[in-house]
């Protein structure tokens, strides 16, 4: 008398370890099938046969040569599951299993949990419109088209056919009564089931079709046992894990843990050399309560956040191994942050102005000829980030995103103007985590009040004056997903705190606290006059909007206690 | 790319290999255990020169990481290197005397060895000084690593040099023979590295850190490569162009993902700036056998004239692989 589950396992290498299992099975009654692959040496089967000898309820079924997508997977599970139904009679529930699969709950809670449920085949069995994890995109076609050519072998000759097929429309008619249904290839049916599907009369018919379809393994079974089962949960009782080249992930040591908290039955697939992941499952149960339902959750998190890592990954890291092309970046920085263009000279001391005003980092010109003015003058930041100029001008947008990247959870908010490098522009106007705030024109103020032949002032205003219009021409393009603001100086100046105000409350939208205390505007005394002088000069400032010629422009009333807001 | 590039590319390789082959007269066996290499042997590759105080350390750090043999150059060591090499048993042993500098900075003898053994087998090409991590490295051995990319159909595994440096001047502490290099040099920069696509070999060009930080800050272009593909499942075509920056066939530096994804990558951490460190590099500077004439080695004699120290506030303490991934050195990819 044999217990009432019986194992089909499909071996091709690490037969070491399939042994192991085997012998665990049956250990508690289990009658076990091994199927070998017929391309493993004839050597290592033969000590696996003499490994087995011992044990009686072992055996082992015809050899097919086995390759991945094609017949020969499902003529070998045949083949032995016919074997194990002939020659076991007790056996109600038939299991299949890989050689690499491994029993992560004893035997006998198994049985108990099938002899709860005796009339319940386990298979994944889902209709083709439903499934989403089809590699390579084939679906629905997997059952119409046909597949002389290997795919592991002859990719290119696979991929025309299954083109050309399309192009002329040829298609298989699929069998009467057969509904296509796809899933996973590890199942656990009934001997009423299997049977069924084994001793068919159309059996011919089912085979000669299945022949030729694409991966028939995760299809046939699933979709012949639609016709006999009166009971179907479509589940797999074998925990396993499908990484985005739909190869099933592996598990290592490390995994202990995990696989023992999910409860599952049975888990493929383990490394071969995970000693303690072996050690540990095949060890004798030790008394305890039965557990829980299988519940996999767990694992199943932690693999789909792989696949994640592996499609998507961290937005706005640069690295060895994740360097996208420029637009497929899934965020071009990590986080967001601020660029006050002109503001600096606009208003003395803003920066510090303004990390008062806002719980962030506010550096100086991060992009200055000299050097990376960082916050509080520091020589070195973040992720040792040199204020080097040269080493930054070496390669700007990279040290645009370290800065960012190093400084994940903290705003960076910089100050920007037509004298620093501008290697970055078109990267922030296309970040969308950027915020950019330009009052236009305002490079002037230092000019006007410094001490240089007016000459030289003036080839230097023509100068950022060019550099700005290029940079402003960037921000009203199409393409700009950046948060772009701009003024004309003039504009700004008639009431700043209203612009200050929108910008701050974008950076942090719950402080919600309006500016009690503005920052001070430089003294503009004569700017008038010095745009007039420039334009006398045959130079035609334009960025600055309309000044009065001679007026100097009136800063707003000190004495307003709260600034004019619009909310 | 083009086909006339394609074939320039190709016809490099096979001057780069026939190189090799030239330069095998130049490597005297000392002792040879190749004959005993089982098939799936890993073998680690390597070129030194009088690093006998080092070598205990490295040997075990990698037995312990599972590799199953070493390949090794001694370039005319003269420290007692090669006496000990030559008495282990899973180290085979060639010795040569000529210039380092004339087999493009032992690339030439590497390929030459790999030509001969490494066919088909998995091979990891460091320095003395360079340890592999690798995500799950400590728990999982390299053999899981190995099958994983091959079940992957990958040929080869990035990891970028990491410069480990100590707090203080470089020479403060001295190195003890056997001792772990990293319980003295811990610290490293996380985030100052700089990365651009090199567009003939299609690998990506990594410098930054501490040397370009304080060494190259005023010539970044000249500052180290720290991009490397160390470990390679060899074929008999392959090769190594430069140190092992880079591969021919150009596929095999194809190791990063472009579409926003993160493939698996490793780290080398590099326990160069450990004493005896001013010894090395007065050595260094006398031999010129480095590249571009040793300007790394004169550069590194300036910054020992100075201070000598590459520390500063914000650099990062070494603890493990993990902390590496989450800076971002490194990543798991889809391997869980």
């Amino acid at each position: 008398m044999t217990a009432p589950l019986g194992f089909v396992m499909l071996c091709h290498t690490a037969l070491h370890r399939a042994a192991e299992v085997a012998r665990f099975w049956a250990a508690t009654g289990c009658p076990v099938v091994i199927h070998v692959d017929r391309r493993t040496g004839a050597a290592e089967y033969r000590r696996l046969v003499e490994d087995m000898a011992d044990v009686d309820i072992v055996s082992f079924s015809r050899r097919y040569a086995c390759e991945w997508g094609t017949w020969s997977l499902v003529a070998a599970t045949q083949a032995a599951a016919t074997q194990l139904l002939a020659r076991h009679p007790d056996v109600r529930h038939v299991y299949l299993a890989s050689g690499a699969c491994l029993p992560l709950r004893p035997v006998e809670e198994l049985i108990d949990y099938l002899d709860a449920r005796p009339q319940t085949d386990f298979i994944e069995s889902v209709t083709t419109a439903d499934v989403t994890w089809t590699v390579g995109g084939l679906a629905e076609e997997r059952f119409t088209l046909s597949f002389p050519f290997s795919w592991r072998k002859h990719r290119r000759l696979f991929d025309f056919y299954v083109g050309a097929q399309r192009r002329i429309g040829l298609r298989r008619t699929i069998p009467k009564g057969l509904v296509p249904h796809l899933g996973s290839q590890w199942w656990c049916l009934t001997r009423r089931t299997l049977s069924a599907i084994l001793e068919d009369p159309d059996r011919a018919e089912h085979d000669a079709y299945f022949r030729r379809v694409w991966i028939p393994d995760e299809s046939y079974f699933q979709t012949l046992a639609r016709l006999y089962s009166t009971r179907i949960e479509s589940r797999s009782l074998t925990l396993a894990k499908f990484d985005v080249q739909g190869k099933p992930h592996t598990f290592y040591d490390d995994h202990l843990q995990l696989l023992r908290r999910s409860d599952c039955f049975v888990a493929r697939k383990a490394w071969p050399q995970a000693n303690r992941l072996y050690r540990t499952f095949l060890a004798p149960p030790t008394p305890g309560g039965t557990r829980a339902e299988p519940n996999p959750g767990k694992i199943d998190r932690l693999f789909a956040k792989a696949v994640e890592r592996r499609t998507r990954g961290r937005a706005g890291l640069y690295m060895q191994s994740r360097f996208p092309l420029q637009d497929h970046e899934n965020g071009k920085t990590s986080a967001p942050y601020s660029v006050f263009h002109g503001f600096s000279d606009l208003f003395e001391n803003f920066d510090i102005w303004l990390s008062k005003s806002v719980g962030s980092r506010v550096h100086g010109h991060l992009f200055a000829p000299g050097r990376a003015e960082f916050a509080g003058g520091e020589t070195v930041f973040n992720g040792a980030l040199s204020d080097c100029a040269a080493l930054r001008d070496y390669n700007p947008r990279a040290f645009l995103t370290n800065l960012i990247w190093n400084t994940r959870g903290e705003r960076q908010c910089f100050q920007f103007s037509p004298r620093d490098n501008q290697d970055c522009n078109w990267f922030m106007a296309t970040d969308p985590n950027a915020q950019i705030s330009v009052v236009s024109g305002s490079w002037a103020v230092p000019l006007s009040r410094a001490n240089l032949n007016f000459s030289d002032i003036r080839r230097e205003a023509a100068r950022l004056q060019r550099i700005e219009t290029e940079h402003l021409k960037i921000l009203r393009t199409m393409y700009v997903k950046a948060r772009v603001r701009i003024w004309t100086m003039a504009e700004f100046i008639e009431n700043p705190m209203e612009p200050l105000q929108a910008i701050l409350d974008e950076i942090s939208p719950r402080s919600a606290r309006p500016l009690t205390e503005a920052p001070k505007l430089v003294d503009l005394t004569g700017f008038g006059q010095f745009l007039q002088n420039l334009k006398n000069q045959g130079m035609m400032p334009t960025l600055m909007g309309d000044f009065a010629v001679t007026d100097e422009p009136q800063p707003p009333a000190r004495d307003r206690g709260r600034p004019y807001l619009v909310r | 790319m083009r086909l006339w590039e394609r074939y320039r590319l190709r016809l490099r390789r096979k001057r780069l290999r026939f190189r090799a082959f030239r330069k095998r007269r130049e490597l005297s066996p000392v002792a040879d255990h190749t004959g005993t290499l089982r098939r799936d042997a890993i073998l680690l590759v390597t070129v030194l020169r009088n690093e006998r105080i080092r070598l205990p350390f490295f040997l075990r750090y990698y037995r312990d990481l599972g590799i199953s043999h070493f390949l090794v150059v001694d370039n005319g060591s003269d420290d007692g290197s090669r006496e000990y090499l030559a008495a282990q048993a899973d180290v085979s042993l060639w010795t040569t005397r000529a210039s380092y500098r004339g087999s493009r900075y032992g690339a030439d003898w590497m390929n030459w060895l790999l030509m001969r053994h490494g066919r088909g087998h998995w091979i990891l090409a460091v320095d003395v000084d360079e340890f592999f991590i690798y995500p799950f490295s400590d728990s999982r051995p390299i053999r899981a690593l190995t099958d994983w990319l091959d079940t992957s159909a990958r040929r080869s595994f990035p990891a970028m040099v990491v410069d480990m440096y100590p707090k203080g001047p470089i020479d403060a502490e001295p190195y003890r023979e056997g001792a772990n290099p990293f319980e003295i040099a811990n610290w490293f920069d996380s985030g100052n590295y700089m990365i651009s696509r090199n567009p003939t070999f299609g690998n990506l060009w990594i410098q930054g850190g501490p040397r370009a930080r304080t060494m190259f800050a005023d010539r970044p272009r000249e500052a180290p490569s720290l991009n490397k593909i160390p470990l390679v499942k060899w074929n008999w075509s392959y090769c190594f162009v430069s140190s092992t920056h880079m591969l021919l066939p150009r596929g095999l530096n194809l190791v990063y993902d472009e579409l926003g994804g993160e493939r698996a990558s490793g780290c080398l951490l590099h326990a160069k700036f450990l004493s005896p460190f001013t010894a090395k590099v007065a050595e260094e500077l006398e031999r010129r056998e480095h590249f571009a004439q040793s300007r790394e080695y004169i550069a590194y004699a300036e910054t020992l004239r100075e201070s000598g120290d590459l520390w500063c506030k914000w650099s990062e303490k070494y603890i493990n692989w993990r902390q590496l991934e989450i800076l971002g050195l490194m990543s798991k990819g889809n391997w869980a």
